[in-house]
Parts: structure tokens; sequence; C-alpha cells
């Protein structure tokens, strides 16, 4: 009994985050379900499997980063396959990875591949990478009079492992010459719950500026202590907005709908990039990717390339207990791979480069009963 | 012979043989359903101590007496669990120093003082603090209470700037959330239950005593500590460590409103963390040892409550005892 009311309670607090979450999509997802519909309907003939009826239900949970996506790819997929039906809870890759290995669910989202000391759950099987998303974490900032930030790597270690304590900091000079920079001291904003977007965005800063950094990279991370932490993006969005001074890591959907102003950041050929679905599938594009398609979209070549750039897959058994199974995760991975990936931009997404979502599409065919 | 055959018409209504013999089977049913629910209780406290003990046993067998320091920090595989503790314990503190004077007072205001037909209206309001749910609680402390406790935050650690212990325990703050926020936030979620236990203890003290206070020439006061206080002592310790138990076991309100830096510091103001949110906060991406870490805290808040429960029933026995012995 104690142990599913920890269970409720973390559900509770995982559904405050989602509720957050598409309060604070809210605006954009009003307009996007409406035209989600129609490209749904149009792409009905061209998405795999989408000729037969499929009837059945499919349960997903994990990554809350893919959580918009899946539920607007969801709403607009019943209008593809009437009679199929899809869950998708969030609750954390973590879970996600959990319920897959317990088999509670047909497929988890992870932000992560399955990390090595997971990897007992996982024997005897053969997990298949989807990859559906990428996105763009941005550094989000409250400083009136400047909107045009610059920042390098090195330059936003040292601000999130507190040795830069304010804005004229020679570091963040040097970086925005020409700029005049206030003598308000840094407020950091943080995730106080575990988070895929803390384990990509401390992956960069471990990726971009090595042994600078040295607080490692985890989905939670021993902050300094003056940090301010709050739950989900939304929850660090709102203490960026109210705080004059802050600086947080908020993923560019939820910055993009609080209205925040965000810093263009140094990527590895050494420009300044905005972050934008655009750049993040720029960042994509240039992925060396594994013959399991597994990356790391971080810290990324390419000169258009945004460097703090993360990814989010879907996982899935190769191999699925009925063959009718098997089809309805064909016919929605295929889905999310084809038409859902539409959907993206609407959603302060970037849909997947061509080439990523064409190895993906063809890893399909590799679910068997 | 002759006695037996006598003894026997009078035993179906006499008491001589053992009831259970005879027992409408309505009574037997009830006794069966009443002990098996009774040991339901105890297996099923036995099945969670032991499934979460077995799943937390990487964490207690790699860190050793590592659990017991302050290093929290997943991204080293370091999970010492101190911090917690000492967040744990400080934040009830304070929820339970300022709520039980209150409720006791508000509980004797009930019974003693105010006629009962304005009492009414009272305990109705304080009840429907009880029904507000810890989430709202939660939210409305961090978007709207610790903002506003924030600027007295400063003004205190500001006013007690440089006096020796002063300012070690108000100094410093960071942000509205806080021990001290989260102490607060709890106090007002365990008064309505403290309050109300402990005016169904007072209501127990006999008229008769009261009244012979009052024949003695006693003053209100004197009533009170002479006669309703000396029974209901026991009750009310009673009624602080539910609360007590109440306020260590909140979770997602103390998620919100603690501020969630896993530090030991006498800084009331400052940010810090308690077990049960930071099993809330971290549980979804947990894996592996920090799994096993979490649910781990979990079972030392287990046995934490179950410590403090039993002390608890000691204090009460004792000072039942001790009455008796008056």
């Amino acid at each position: 009994m104690r142990l599913r009311y920890r269970q409720q309670v973390t559900a509770a607090g995982v559904s405050v985050v989602a509720l957050a979450l598409t309060l604070g999509a809210c605006s954009s997802s009003s307009s996007s379900s409406a035209s989600g519909g129609s490209s749904a309907s149009g792409g009905a003939s061209s998405s795999s499997g989408g000729g037969s009826n499929l009837s059945g239900t499919l349960n997903g949970s994990g990554s809350t980063f893919q959580l918009t996506y899946q539920q607007e790819a969801i709403a607009a997929f019943k209008s593809v396959q009437p009679n199929l039906t899809v869950n998708y809870g969030g609750g954390g890759s973590g879970k996600g990875r959990t319920d897959l290995a317990a088999g509670t669910v047909n497929f988890a989202g992870s932000d992560s591949p399955i990390p090595a000391k997971e990897a007992s759950g996982f024997q005897g099987k053969t997990i298949l990478y989807f990859p559906v998303i990428v996105g763009p974490i941005t550094m989000a900032y409250n400083l009136s009079g400047v909107s045009n930030l610059k920042l390098s790597p090195a330059t936003i270690a040292g601000i999130f492992s507190g040795k830069i304590k304010t804005w004229n900091d020679p570091a963040i000079k040097a970086d925005n010459s020409g700029v005049s920079l206030p003598s308000t001291a840094i407020t950091l904003a943080v995730r106080s719950d575990s988070s895929g977007t803390t384990q990509n965005f401390t992956e960069f800063l471990v990726e971009a500026t090595g042994s600078a950094w040295t607080l490692g990279s985890s989905s939670t991370i021993k902050w300094p202590s003056s940090a301010r932490a709050a739950s989900g993006n939304p929850g660090v969005a709102q203490v960026v907005k109210s705080t004059p001074g802050a600086i947080g890591y908020v993923d560019y959907s939820t910055a993009k709908a609080s209205g925040l102003t965000f810093a263009s950041v140094k990527n590895k050929d050494g420009s300044y990039i905005a972050p934008s679905p655009e750049s993040a599938t720029a960042a994509a594009d240039a992925v060396a990717v594994k013959p399991d398609l597994t990356f790391a979209a971080v810290w990324q070549g390419g000169p258009n390339a945004y460097p703090i750039t993360y990814q989010s897959w879907d996982l899935v058994n190769a191999k699925q207990p009925t063959a009718a199974d098997a089809a309805n995760l064909k016919a929605y991975l295929g889905y999310l791979l084809g038409d859902g990936q539409k959907l993206l931009p609407q959603i302060g997404l970037a849909p997947l480069p061509s080439s990523l979502d064409q190895k993906a599409v063809a890893q399909l065919d590799k679910i068997t009963s | 012979m002759s006695t037996a055959a006598q003894a026997d018409p009078a035993a179906p209504a006499g008491s001589a043989s053992p009831l259970a013999h005879r027992r409408p089977l309505g009574d037997r049913i009830f006794q069966i359903l009443a002990a098996a629910a009774g040991v339901l209780v105890l297996v099923i406290l036995a099945l969670i101590a032991i499934s979460t003990s077995q799943q937390a046993s990487s964490w207690f067998s790699t860190q050793g007496w590592k659990i017991f320091t302050v290093d929290w920090n997943p991204a080293t595989n370091s999970f010492g669990a101190l911090s917690f503790i000492y967040g744990t314990i400080i934040t009830a503190a304070i929820a339970i120093i300022l709520s039980v004077p209150i409720s006791v007072a508000m509980a004797l205001l009930l019974t003693e003082v105010v006629p009962r037909r304005w009492a009414r209206p009272i305990v109705y309001v304080v009840d429907l603090l009880a029904v507000v749910p810890s989430v709202v609680w939660g939210l409305w402390g961090i978007l709207v209470f610790a903002p506003w406790l924030f600027n007295i935050y400063t003004s205190i650690a500001s006013g007690v700037k440089g006096i020796p212990v002063l300012d070690a325990l108000f100094g410093q703050p960071v942000s509205g959330a806080s021990f001290f926020t989260c102490g607060i936030i709890l106090a007002f979620m365990i008064t309505p239950i403290v309050t109300s236990l402990s005016r169904e203890v007072f209501a127990t003290v006999p008229a008769i005593d009261k009244e012979g206070a009052y024949a003695l020439g006693a003053t209100r006061l004197e009533m009170i500590r002479g006669t309703v206080w000396p029974h209901s002592q026991g009750g009310v310790v009673g009624a602080v460590l539910l609360g007590l138990g109440r306020a260590m076991g909140e979770t997602i309100a103390a998620a919100l409103v603690i501020g969630s830096s896993p530090v030991i510091t006498s800084h009331l103001f400052a940010a810090g963390y308690d077990m049960p949110a930071v099993i809330a906060n971290q549980f979804g991406e947990a894996s592996g040892e920090f799994r096993a870490a979490l649910i781990g805290l979990g079972v030392m808040l287990f046995v934490i409550t179950i410590v403090i429960n039993l002390i608890a029933r000691g204090v009460v026995e004792r000072s039942a005892r001790r009455k008796r012995g008056a």
C-alpha cells in the first residue's frame, strides 16, 4: 500500500508537470490540433500500415519531452486508424524503460539509450530504437535591456557551476563585445525533478567543455546551493520569468510559450546559433548515427547546428507476442516517423532530418511477431 | 450422575462452558472477518517492508555506512541520505512548533470557552482546511505564499545580520522556497487534524470533574490546568504525533515548496530537501542504484515513522499509568 501510495504520489507530481506542460503549450496545441487533423486525413494513404484497418490498444510511457508530441500524434492518428487506441503516459524516461523491461507497455519513450546498469532488465530481448523527435534546449534569461545575449559553452559551464556570479563578468563580456551588461547578480534556475533535459544539458557541458565542467552529467545534478529549483520546464520558465538576473535551461517549446528571451550559443564550428527547430534539425543532420540508431545530438558540428540539441526515442521489443501487436506498432511508429513529423514545428519541436527518418522507417521491418 | 444431568439443562443459559461452542453462525463469521482484516493489515505491512527493502538492498550493500553522509549526487553515484533526514526532521519540527500551540488553544477555546452554537461554525471552517488537497497547498505555497514570505525573510535576515545565533538561523534567504516555508505549509495542513482530535479528547473530560473544580473556587484557567489537561494529556500527545506523522510523510506540497537543495544548514530560510520530496521529484528518471537509493529512503522514512509511533505509544501509556497511580 505504501509503495502504491508512492507511485500515486509520483503520478500526481507527474500529472502536475504534465498539466503545466499542457497549459504551457496551450496556445500552440489548440491551433495545431485543428490543422493536425487535416494533415493526418491527407496522410492516411501514405503512412505505412495505413491501408489496412487495425484494431487494438497500444500503451506507452516514459519521456515527458515526447509527451506533447505523443498527445498531438495520438489525436491525429485517430483519423488514420480509428479502431486502434494509443495511450501514452509520461513519468520520465526511467519509468518508461522500467515499464518496457517489465512488459507493462508496448513502447517506451526515452531521451537516452538504455544505460549499462539497466541492461540486465533487457537480457535476451532485442530492443529497437526509433528516434522520433529532436529539440533545442534554450538558455533562457531575464535581463532587461539585453536582447541578443551570446554565450560560449565555457561561459555556460562557469555560470552553472556558480563560478560566474554577475552578468558583467569578464567571461560574459568576452562573448558579447560591444554590449553593455549590468552588474546584476546571476540567479540559476534549475530543475528540482530528475529530467532528460538536465541529462542532455549536462551531457552538452561535458562534451563541449570537458574538464571545465565538474558537476558531471546525470538526470539530477548537485547544483550550487544558491540555485532556485523548480519542477518541470514550465516551473523553470516561471522562475526565469519572475526573477531579474535569472538564467535557466528550458526546452524550446516551453521557452517560446512562456515568452522568454534566450541566448545564442557558440557551436562546434565557432558560430553563435539561436535555438530553433531548424537549427536543431541541422544539428541532428550532422550526427553520426550508430547502427542501432542511437546517437547524441548535443555538440555536433555543422555551421548552422545549435549545440544544445537533444533527442528522444521510442523503444520497442523487436519480437512482439502477437502479429496484431507487431502490425499495430508498425502502423503507429510509421505515423510518428511519417506524417506525424509535420506536427512538430507547430509545437516547438524539430522534425528528424530526412536521412535519419529514412533509416528509422527502414527499421520498422525488424518488428516481428 | 444426577448432578451432571441437572447441570446440563442449565448450561445453555449459563456460562459454565466456553462461549464459542454455541455462538450463532453470524457471530463466528464476524469474528473470522474481523481477525482476517486485522491479520491482513499486518501481512500487507510486512510485504511492503520486505519488497521495498529488497528493492533497496543494492543501495544498502554498495554504499554501506555512506548512506548516512550528506553527499547526494547521482552524477557521481553517491547517495547519502543525511540531508534528507535532516530536512524531514527540521520541517516536521517547525510544523509541530507552529501548529500545536494554536491547535490545542483552539480546541480548548471550542470546548471550554465558546458557547456551542458559536463553536460549530468555527469547527466547520477549521475542518475545511483539512479537505484542501495537498497539491493545492503546494501550488498556493510556491506561487503566492513563498514570494510574499521572501520579502519578510529578507527583512528579518537584514535585521539579524551579525547577531550570533539568530544570524545562523535566519540569515541568507535564497528564495521563498525553504525549510521554513515548508514548515509553515505543513503546519497549515496538520492544524485541523490536531485541533479536531484534541477537541474530541477534551470533550471526554467528565463534566462532574470540571464542576468539582469550579466548586472548589477554581478560575477557568485553574479548572483547565487542574482537570481538563491532566485528563487529556495522553490523548493530546497522540493527536500531536498523528500530526507529526502527516507532516513527515507529506510529499507533494513539500516537494513544491521546500526548494530542492540537498544540504544541511542551520539557515532555516535556505532551500532544503526532505525524504518524501526527493522521492517524488527524482523517481521518474531514476534507474539502477539511484532507484534503489530512492526506495531505500522510503524504507528509512517507514522505519522513522514506526519508531516515532512507538515512542508516542510509550509516552501515552506512561502518562496513563501515572494518572492511575495518582
